[in-house]
């Protein structure tokens, strides 16, 4: 009868065979949902363009991002070899933004990791643990929570020195609370559950039935508010680029560049203008992905 | 026990005084320890932050040509030898006499300093939460009311433009357009060049000051000049409130006393405005609280933007020029401010919902 089957239908079956075949089938049902959803599929879209430009940089920039170029400066959009124009030293603005997407990914990817690893890890011990650990451990998360996150990022910042690694550790450093409070709150409705007192009869300790039964669980709540933070991630670090404490000069990061762009307003709008639609046209894209992502994994949070 | 029950009238039953306020005394006790521990950990946070700064206080006081003895003097007087733990107290001792030290830049008390920008801030901030409200209920309302139609789906596009817009960037595009080529509003500053210092200084909120002294001629430059960063300040509250506003409304209206409501064949306008949305004001002041402690944080980019002399301003200043006492200062007010906004829609939402309990 499997010889009969298409992959498709294989994919959908409601008698899974094993559960590598059950995972798969499930995220296949997953991505079908995701699909239907026009807005989200354009997000997608965006973001996959943007990985693809991040990687092949060097090869569709028409010109070196650094190179400058005084003779030409601050050019008009649409001048012969410069679609957006040059900026105040003459270097094109295009290439820069083009190399600006691996700046943006790398801030994005490194808080993606970092602040959901630490909130899980503080949310599912906590839940797990319980007591005076729990009491503890919650407390710091609310004072976390508590703090107003860009004036407590810049704080940060001016106390480590200004970089984008700096930058990146300072808004993970305002960015996991949420992250414990979701892991902590699925560890809690989890704990109780029979399966994991069936582990725990069959000997299993704290470490495993945290990491291999609690983590799994956790996941698809996390990478949803993941993807939701992800355009707060990145409005946050063109801001502190902006204000000059992230991504240091010549380095084309959008923030940066908008900082830069913004002495010329008046005269050159072009300058601020374009970097500003990079970042605006990049978190739009993870809102609208987010937003179906929490149908597809999460529909009891949706509206 | 009874209070989350509604009469066949839609409206709920209201539970005799003593019953409602009883517990009350309660929360407020376990709302004033969070409220000590929060602000504890928010001091000690910006503590560690002065310790690890890469910056020597002595250093900064008495200048690097400064002789040994010198510099062990101010070292003592900083009380830089005791522990750290006494240094902490000490830090504490300070912030609750409202003594944040000496600004570097300019060798005056932080906390007159503060003082003095707070006020642009509250006025800004003040300004585009109204504006937040004034659109952003009825707006929600509307959407939640229609929903799936196209007033709902431009509630959904305002609002994702307000959540995924850099305000920064939004700013200055607002300030090209609308003071650079159109010459609607007042350029970057609170008042044009002309009006500075030209009414008493009673409140620090300009538009005020100068209704009290009756000078509308700088009430108008006044108003031409925060339009502009409030409104915009406002549309970022304005995504967050509509979108809430709709949730909260799509809640009530898929309950079973609206059904009720319009099965007697009230009209939709009292179904909506008299019964559901009685219902959401105590959750709908909580978020407004809450977007109104994130209108003091996003007015730092702002008041970048447009030269305001508030608090942003005033840290992002200090921040680059490495005067460590004025940010510390000013992230404490800030994260002070926060907080209580915080806790205080907290202790409303616990208080006046009885669903809460």
């Amino acid at each position: 009868m499997s010889e009969t089957q298409t992959l498709r239908q294989w994919l959908l079956t409601e008698t899974p065979t094993s559960r590598r075949h059950a995972k798969i089938s499930a995220f296949y049902k997953g991505w079908l949902t995701l699909r239907s959803n026009t807005m989200a599929m354009i997000g997608l879209g965006i973001l996959v363009a943007m990985l693809f430009v991040a990687a092949a940089a060097p090869l569709l920039a028409p010109y070196d991002p650094f190179v400058q170029d005084l003779g030409n400066r601050l050019a008009p959009l649409g001048v012969e070899g410069h679609v957006f124009g040059t900026d105040s030293l003459g270097r094109d603005i295009l290439s820069r933004l083009i190399y600006g997407t691996r700046i943006t990914l790398y801030i994005v990817a490194l808080v993606a990791l970092i602040a959901p690893i630490v909130g899980l890890l503080v949310g599912t011990v906590s839940g797990y643990v319980g007591g005076w650990t729990d009491a503890i451990l919650m407390r710091i998360t609310d004072i976390f929570l508590a703090f107003p996150r860009l004036v407590l990022a810049l704080a940060f910042v001016a106390a480590l020195g200004a970089g984008i690694e700096n930058a990146v550790l300072a808004i993970s450093l305002t960015a996991w609370p949420p992250y414990a409070r979701i892991s902590r709150a699925e560890t809690l409705t989890i704990r109780s559950s029979d399966y994991i007192s069936a582990i725990k009869l069959q000997g299993a300790g704290a470490l495993r039935i945290i990491t291999k039964h609690i983590w799994p669980l956790c996941i698809s709540s996390l990478i949803v508010r993941v993807t939701l933070d992800m355009a707060g991630i990145i409005l946050a670090a063109a801001g502190l680029g902006f204000l000059g404490l992230g991504a240091q000069p010549p380095s084309p990061e959008w923030g940066a560049m908008i900082s830069e762009g913004r002495r010329f307003i008046l005269d050159h709008w072009w300058v601020a203008t374009v970097p500003g639609l990079a970042i605006f046209t990049v978190s739009l894209a993870f809102n609208l992905l987010g937003d179906g992502l929490r149908d597809v994994l999460d529909p009891k949070a949706g509206e | 026990m009874a209070l989350s029950e509604n009469n066949s009238e839609g409206r709920p039953i209201r539970a005799p005084l003593f019953h409602r306020f009883g517990p009350t005394v309660k929360v407020i006790l376990g709302t004033l320890t969070s409220i000590i521990v929060t602000l504890l950990g928010l001091l000690l946070v910006t503590f560690v932050i002065g310790r690890i700064m890469p910056i020597d206080p002595v250093l900064s006081i008495v200048g690097e040509r400064a002789s040994q003895a010198n510099y062990d003097a101010v070292y003592l007087q900083l009380g830089l030898d005791k522990p750290l733990l006494v240094q902490f107290l000490y830090y504490l001792w300070d912030v609750i006499h409202l003594d944040f030290g000496t600004s570097l830049l300019n060798a005056r008390p932080v906390a007159e300093d503060i003082a003095r920008v707070f006020p642009a801030t509250l006025e800004l901030a003040t300004i585009g939460i109204f504006f937040g409200i004034v659109l952003g209920v009825p707006l929600g309302v509307l959407a939640a009311v229609n929903q799936g139609k196209w007033i709902d789906q431009i509630a959904r596009v305002v609002a994702l433009i307000g959540y995924s817009m850099p305000i920064f960037w939004l700013g200055l595009i607002g300030l090209l357009i609308f003071y650079g080529i159109l010459g609607w509003v007042g350029g970057p500053g609170r008042v044009g060049i002309f009006y500075v210092d030209v009414v008493p200084s009673v409140t620090g909120m300009i538009l005020v000051d100068s209704i009290i002294d009756g000078n509308w001629a700088v009430f108008k430059d006044a108003f031409s000049h925060i339009i502009l960063p409030a409104s915009l300040l406002g549309y970022y509250s304005l995504a967050y409130i509509s979108r809430m506003t709709r949730s909260f409304m799509l809640e009530q209206l898929s309950a079973e006393y609206v059904t009720t409501a319009r099965v007697k064949g009230m009209s939709e306008w009292n179904v909506v405005w008299k019964h559901a949305f009685k219902n959401i004001r105590v959750q709908l002041i909580t978020v407004i609280a809450l977007s109104y402690a994130g209108l003091l944080e996003g007015s730092v980019l702002t008041e970048i933007i447009f030269s305001w002399p508030g608090i942003g301003s005033y840290i992002t200043t200090a921040l680059l020029s490495a005067d460590m006492n004025a940010v510390m200062g000013g992230t404490v007010v800030v994260g002070l401010i926060f907080i209580l906004l915080n806790i205080f829609s907290d202790l409303l939402y616990k208080i006046f919902d009885p669903r809460a309990k």
